[in-house]
């Protein structure tokens, strides 16, 4: 019998993620805010989140070996809850910066973890993915911040422990992509929403982290994806441009008519054949001018958002031209059934336009197969 | 509370029984088959000569070697392994209306003059049962409002797909199928409602519930159009909510020319009390072993009841039992059929047992069914309210509940990390059976689902939420010990939590087992 490797988890705690929330700064990133938010009296939200979810691990605390980042970037949080972490690099105590993050992740990586478990919100996730890039390490988000529109993060902490002790056993072994985005958070503050799609890192089995865990079977995400792309292939017509938005919901459209496809990006096609990748608000007003088009686009996000979060180049002069009856909205049913009885939300920065792409959407969630959504 | 008997002390047989293939000695048989004397052998000569060759096998069949008396045993612990409806409170298999079937009717159907009959029997050797499903006929028909009824569906899937296939037939008569080639149906409806439609050729627009957990009326006007070829709708749903404007939605899909079906498998809840032909609807069935108090569960056995209006009777499964006032006959003549649906007429010990239920209940009997499935139902919920960390689907949504209801174990799982699963496995520990959560996905977190039908008593009922009741308490208490059941049941938790999501693992038969996991 050969020697049983212990599994390495590695965290991350972003100590003063979700400051900024409870007194109204919509987001804590950046020094100054930072300070603004402790002087308005903001108590750290993430190190009681990180433990919450660390419990759920104690289960296994023999099995595996807990590599952490030192004092409230997570050494702290492992002690409190009983484990012995094996503590690595070096920061200044207090004064932690997004850097550490960044730098925390990299670490991890080289220390070739199994899985990072981090606690934070979307500037954290961003972090971890500029650390990470490309690389296939798997991250879970245990959600501390006041943004979470990056779909890394479980629902909550507790579920964010319990998958990392599913993935840690072996009982979950898909790995999906998963957004992470992040909003401007200084145009936020002034009451401009712009968020952008940054990438994807990959996380353990989408439809269990969406929702509650086990949360009953579904079809495979690839298997509906495929579909979907089938449907939409199926009904394109002749001479009309496409827009295909951002994602990788979108992504098999592209795939399966073998053109090259931006991740983050818009692209154009017409006829299967492609018109351009990674096209601006300006290029795709150009292009659209004087032709029949529709846009397929998909739920960016954990928040139901199809517009005016990770596609904001479909700008509002876009959409008004190309009109609500030729928007086509695509996404696995999992992602429905995760908003809970919300609806789907718009946020173009119009409020004329917004209200104008409001109502009922014939979503295409599968192969002969649609949803009657609602959007607001 | 002094007939409550919540059984703490249950303790169900555990044989951790092998596969009967992993327990094959070679050489052990069952019997030896004597050899026939030389005269018989002779005077029948080489019976095996007629057999073709294409049918011959060329090896002998891989089968289990056993003795008699290890098969015997073998199936004997597999019955002591099971939670059969009739052996505790099948309150648990919401949806599936679990109620008490009269062991009379067990004696009726097991009569030689039903057992012993066989479907290929000319029709004057048959005409008894055939008088019967002709007068069960004349019941449905009467408690449906339609104008036929077919029994040929192997079950309710069955009769829904045979409901497709007279809305396809319907519309090809009219020379419009490739236009209207869309159904619509709703999340809460049952999934073959979407499911038996697209496999019969149907694109499918499923409608989302509105904030009181109904259909959403506006949804479907804007997913009807000229393409619409009809709606298939439970009704109540799976969360019990009886849809109060459910004559507004066939009048939404008639006014664009559509169909429309009613799901009736949740029936027991307005036996006697609503007609879908009143409501009106061209289509619906029943799930007679359901709702007309036959034995059913484990996949069968079952039958279903699809019903139409007069419109769509040419359109019926052949044949049809027809009377001509002194012979009963089965009528094939019939051009515009979609044809079979089955072999035979359905399930025929299902609806020997389910006329014989019917005529006992009477007309009056089928509306006080549903009065107390109802009062039950409604009984236990308000009780269920009271342990904590339990809630339901829509709650407060100021609409009473039907005969069953969706309960959500969300708060209890956001308080102490055990869901629906967990409690599910706790409750086979107090010799209940494992409990209905929901059709997947699911749409309300950590779903429970019961339906307390019109056979169980209130002590009946007491004794399950009392049962439930201290799994909860124990849940806040004792987590550990929820989340390590089942202690008491014959069979413990699935090994690999994704092995019924891999198609490359799961297998129902012994052949493909061995192919699927390279042991062959």
């Amino acid at each position: 019998m050969g020697i049983q490797l212990k599994k390495k988890l590695g965290l991350i705690v972003n100590p003063v993620a979700g400051m900024g929330g409870r007194v109204g700064l919509k987001g804590s990133d950046g020094a100054e805010i930072l300070q603004k938010a402790i002087e308005l009296g903001a108590q750290p939200e993430s190190p009681q989140r990180a433990k919450h979810a660390l419990e759920k691990l104690l289960t296994i605390k023999e099995d595996i070996e807990l590599i952490t980042y030192p004092y409230e970037m997570g050494a702290q949080e492992a002690r409190d809850c009983g484990f012995d972490p094996v503590i690595i690099g070096t920061v200044e105590s207090g004064k932690t910066t997004p850097q550490d993050t960044v730098k925390a992740a990299r670490d991890l990586v080289e220390q070739k973890v199994d899985l990072i478990l981090f606690a934070g919100g979307d500037g954290t996730a961003r972090n971890i993915y500029d650390a990470i890039g490309d690389r296939e390490v798997p991250v879970i988000g245990i959600p501390a911040g006041v943004k979470i529109h990056s779909a890394v993060y479980a629902t909550n902490s507790r579920n964010a422990g319990e998958v990392a002790l599913l993935y840690l056993q072996g009982k979950i072994k898909k790995l999906l992509d998963s957004e992470v985005m992040d909003i401007d958070e200084d145009a936020f503050r002034e009451g401009r929403v712009t968020a952008k799609l940054y990438g994807y890192l990959k996380a353990p089995h989408e439809e269990r982290l969406v929702q509650s865990l086990k949360s009953g079977r579904t079809e495979g995400e690839a298997s509906a994806l495929n579909s979907i792309a089938d449907q939409v292939i199926e009904d394109m017509q002749a001479n009309v441009l496409y827009i295909i938005g951002p994602g990788t919901t979108t992504r098999p459209i592209m795939q399966k008519l073998n053109l090259k496809f931006t991740l983050l990006g818009i692209d154009a096609i017409l006829n299967k054949e492609l018109v351009a990748n990674d096209l601006t608000e300006k290029q795709l007003l150009d292009l659209i001018q004087g032709k029949k088009t529709k846009i397929v686009v998909t739920v960016i996000g954990g928040q139901g958002y199809i517009f005016g979060r990770g596609n904001q180049q479909l700008s509002p002069e876009v959409l008004r031209r190309v009109g609500k009856e030729n928007i086509i909205v695509i996404t696995p049913r999992n992602k429905l059934t995760a908003l809970k009885g919300k609806p789907l939300l718009i946020d173009t920065g119009d409020y004329e336009v917004n209200s104008m792409l409001s109502g009922y959407y014939r979503i295409i969630t599968g192969y002969e197969q649609t949803i009657m959504f609602k959007a607001e | 509370m002094g007939k409550v008997k919540v059984r703490k002390g249950f303790q169900q047989a555990r044989w951790n029984e092998p596969i009967i293939y992993e327990m094959s000695t070679p050489g052990q048989r069952a019997i030896y088959v004597p050899q026939p004397d030389e005269e018989i052998r002779v005077k029948a000569g080489d019976v095996l000569a007629d057999l073709p060759v294409g049918m011959r096998r060329k090896e002998l069949p891989n089968l289990p070697e056993l003795s008699q008396k290890h098969v015997l045993m073998h199936y004997l612990h597999l019955s002591q392994e099971t939670m059969g409806s009739n052996i505790c409170h099948d309150i648990s298999e919401g949806t599936c209306t679990m109620k008490y079937n009269p062991r009379i009717n067990e004696e009726l159907v097991s009569l030689p003059n039903f057992a012993e009959l066989h479907p290929c029997q000319d029709e004057d050797t048959v005409q008894g049962i055939m008088e019967i499903y002709y007068k069960f006929e004349q019941i449905i028909k009467e408690i449906s409002g339609m104008s036929r009824v077919t029994f040929q569906p192997g079950g309710g899937n069955a009769a829904v797909y045979t409901a497709a296939s007279t809305v396809r037939a319907y519309w090809e008569s009219k020379g419009e199928l490739d236009k209207r080639n869309e159904i619509i149906t709703t999340i809460f409806s049952h999934p073959c409602d979407a499911a038996a439609p697209h496999t019969a050729g149907f694109k499918v627009i499923t409608l989302y519930p509105d904030k009181n957990g109904f259909p959403d009326i506006e949804a479907l006007k804007a997913a009807v159009s000229e393409h619409t070829a009809a709606i298939f709708m439970t009704n109540p749903e799976d969360i019990g909510l009886f849809n109060p404007r459910v004559d507004e939605f066939v009048k939404i899909v008639h006014s664009v020319g559509g169909l429309c079906f009613y799901d009736q498998a949740n029936a027991n809840a307005f036996l006697g009390v609503a007609r879908a032909r009143d409501a009106g609807f061209d289509m619906c069935h029943f799930n007679v072993h359901k709702t007309f108090g036959t034995p059913h569960g484990g996949s069968g056995p079952a039958n279903g009841a699809f019903c139409c209006s007069e419109e769509l009777t040419k359109f019926l499964p052949v044949p049809t039992v027809e009377f001509d006032g002194a012979k009963y006959f089965l009528n094939y003549d019939r051009p515009e059929s979609i044809g079979k649906v089955r072999d035979f007429m359905g399930t025929a010990g299902v609806i020997v047992r389910a006329y014989a239920w019917t005529m006992m209940m009477g007309p009056e009997g089928l509306r006080d069914c549903a009065d107390a499935s109802i009062i039950n139902n409604n009984y236990m919920e308000k009780k269920m309210m009271e342990i904590p960390g339990l809630s339901s689907a829509f709650m407060g949504n100021g609409y009473r509940r039907q005969e069953q209801i969706r309960y959500s174990w969300e708060k209890l799982k956001r308080d102490t990390g055990i869901g629906t699963n967990e409690i599910n496995n706790r409750v086979v520990d107090y010799g209940l059976p494992h409990y209905w959560t929901s059709h997947h996905p699911w749409e309300i977190p950590e779903p429970m689902t019961l339906e307390p039908c019109e056979t169980y008593s209130k002590d009946d009922i007491d004794e399950y939420v009392e049962t439930i009741k201290i799994i909860a308490k124990e849940a806040y208490e004792q987590p550990e010990l929820v989340m390590a059941a089942p202690h008491k049941a014959a069979s413990h938790k699935r090994n690999d939590e994704e092995s019924l999501d891999d198609p490359e693992k799961w297998a129902l038969t012994w052949k493909v087992y061995l192919r699927k996991h390279g042991k062959k």
